[in-house]
């Protein structure tokens, strides 16, 4: 199925407050549902809060080479977003000064950005010990620009984190577009060949399931030895760890699940999933996320919902890692997508 | 009262069950659980085992149920159609099988 981005489509839902007003209208303010901050007041359990800053995640712009149906970014070819290098030399002076020890960069398609190589390498010259890469792997293979990336990664030591809903043809290019499989393949193939994920490389390759569906996923170490054994038997590939990331109701996904009817029983899903040992772990509590203006979110999904952090350190340029630890986090009914059963994070399941 | 027995919020009301008599349900749930645990079968084979066994009774909920639990499983939908058929070809037969009582009768009763 072919689709263009929200914002293209000119769909309301292109507005972060439309999208708001549905997470806290509706059947969390008719009472039906108890909304994520009463859920957790009412579980007795520690509120959600900063526990230290280990992660910058960078989001350097919503252009991507895909339009997935699930896209949390409404990233696409026609998003023109993109970090100013300026932004970049704020963020690697930040870098510079911190203690920050992961820098997880995403997109859109992180390596479409045109100073991509260049922050990499800059980024490499910090102190910053692991530097991951989402990637979406077709990029890899969109244009003989992007071809040696493999290489590259593997001179920079990047850990290589990239999507593949599922070790099956049909299920990925439902969610990801035609050929998507095909062309993931090949990339993954390409990783292994130059030591990405093969036993005892210190080169790490991780793959992201999450659902092709309004339903939860399943257990992470379950479907990990699934997704194992089908891809070394069908194509030979060997990765490290899979990350099952649960679908958070917002932007691309969150018209999905209205124009399937199913918005309702997802919430209700979500809800009923609520795991308070989760509440602690959640990525909020050690990252922070920086949009492609240079603005600083609690994660990707509250930069999606404009929702900036709550603090007078606002920008990038005003970076203030003590007085960003004491931020209040600002919460709404899509936070349920982080603490709903094993929990969900950019590193898999948590809890 | 409801215009039909069936009503899908109900399934999300199961675990209720316990609050009219807490020993026998939870009994029942912790056996149910235990059942479904990894075993000398997997999950992944339970689970489709209840897809067919739910279709074979005609749970509404248990066929909701285990639908989605598959989807969470990475089960796929030829799977899924395949252990449905397991079901109705064992209900099939189990009619059918009878024909031997009809045909015994038949020449039973027959000149």
């Amino acid at each position: 199925m072919k689709i263009k981005s929200l914002k293209s489509r000119q769909d309301s839902l292109a507005q972060t407050e439309k999208q708001l007003e549905i997470l806290n209208g509706g059947i969390f303010e008719d009472g039906t549902l108890p909304t994520f901050k009463e859920k957790v007041k009412n579980s007795n359990i520690q509120q959600v809060r900063p526990k230290g800053l280990e992660i910058l995640q960078i989001n350097v712009g919503y252009m991507c080479n895909q339009v997935c149906s699930h896209c949390h970014v409404d990233a696409g070819p026609d998003r023109k977003e993109i970090m100013t290098q300026e932004t970049m030399e704020q963020i690697l002076q930040v870098l510079r000064n911190s203690k920050i020890n992961t820098v997880d960069l995403t997109g859109g398609a992180p390596e479409m950005h045109p100073q991509f190589r260049w922050f990499v390498e800059k980024i490499r010259k910090t102190e910053v010990e692991e530097i991951i890469v989402r990637s979406n792997l077709t990029i890899i293979l969109a244009n003989k620009k992007y071809n040696d990336l493999p290489e590259f990664f593997a001179e920079h030591k990047i850990h290589v984190i990239s999507s593949l809903p599922f070790y099956k043809r049909n299920k990925t290019d439902r969610q990801r577009g035609d050929g998507v499989f095909d062309s993931s393949i090949k990339a993954l193939q390409m990783l292994n060949a130059v030591g990405f994920g093969l036993p005892n490389s210190e080169l790490q390759l991780d793959l992201v399931y999450n659902p092709s569906g309004a339903f939860l996923p399943g257990d992470q170490k379950a479907l990990e030895l699934d997704f194992k054994k089908a891809l070394d038997e069908d194509f030979n590939i060997k990765f490290n760890l899979l990350f099952t990331i649960t679908n958070l109701p917002i932007s691309r996904f969150l018209d999905y699940l209205i124009a399937s009817e199913n918005y309702e029983e997802y919430m209700h899903a979500l809800v009923d999933a609520f795991n308070p040992s989760a509440v602690g772990k959640v990525m909020c509590t050690n990252t922070i996320s920086v949009s492609w203006e240079g603005f600083l979110f609690d994660c990707d999904f509250n930069q999606m919902l404009d929702l900036k952090v709550d603090s007078t350190i606002a920008h990038i340029s005003e970076f203030n890692s003590t007085a960003l630890d004491d931020r209040k986090i600002r919460l709404s009914q899509h936070c349920y997508g982080c603490t709903a059963g094993a929990g969900s994070s950019c590193q898999g399941s948590i809890a | 009262m409801k215009k039909s027995y069936y009503q899908p919020e109900d399934l999300k009301k199961f675990g209720e069950i316990k609050e009219w008599n807490e020993a026998l349900g939870s009994k029942f749930f912790d056996y149910y659980n235990s059942v479904f645990e990894e075993g000398s079968l997997s999950a992944r084979e339970k689970s489709l085992i209840a897809l067919a066994v739910s279709h074979v009774i005609q749970c509404p909920y248990c066929i909701d149920s285990y639908t989605k639990d598959g989807l969470q499983r990475g089960i796929e939908k030829e799977e899924m159609i395949e252990a449905v058929h397991v079901g109705a070809a064992i209900k099939a037969g189990a009619a059918l099988v009878h024909g031997v009582q009809m045909m015994n009768r038949h020449d039973q009763l027959s000149m």
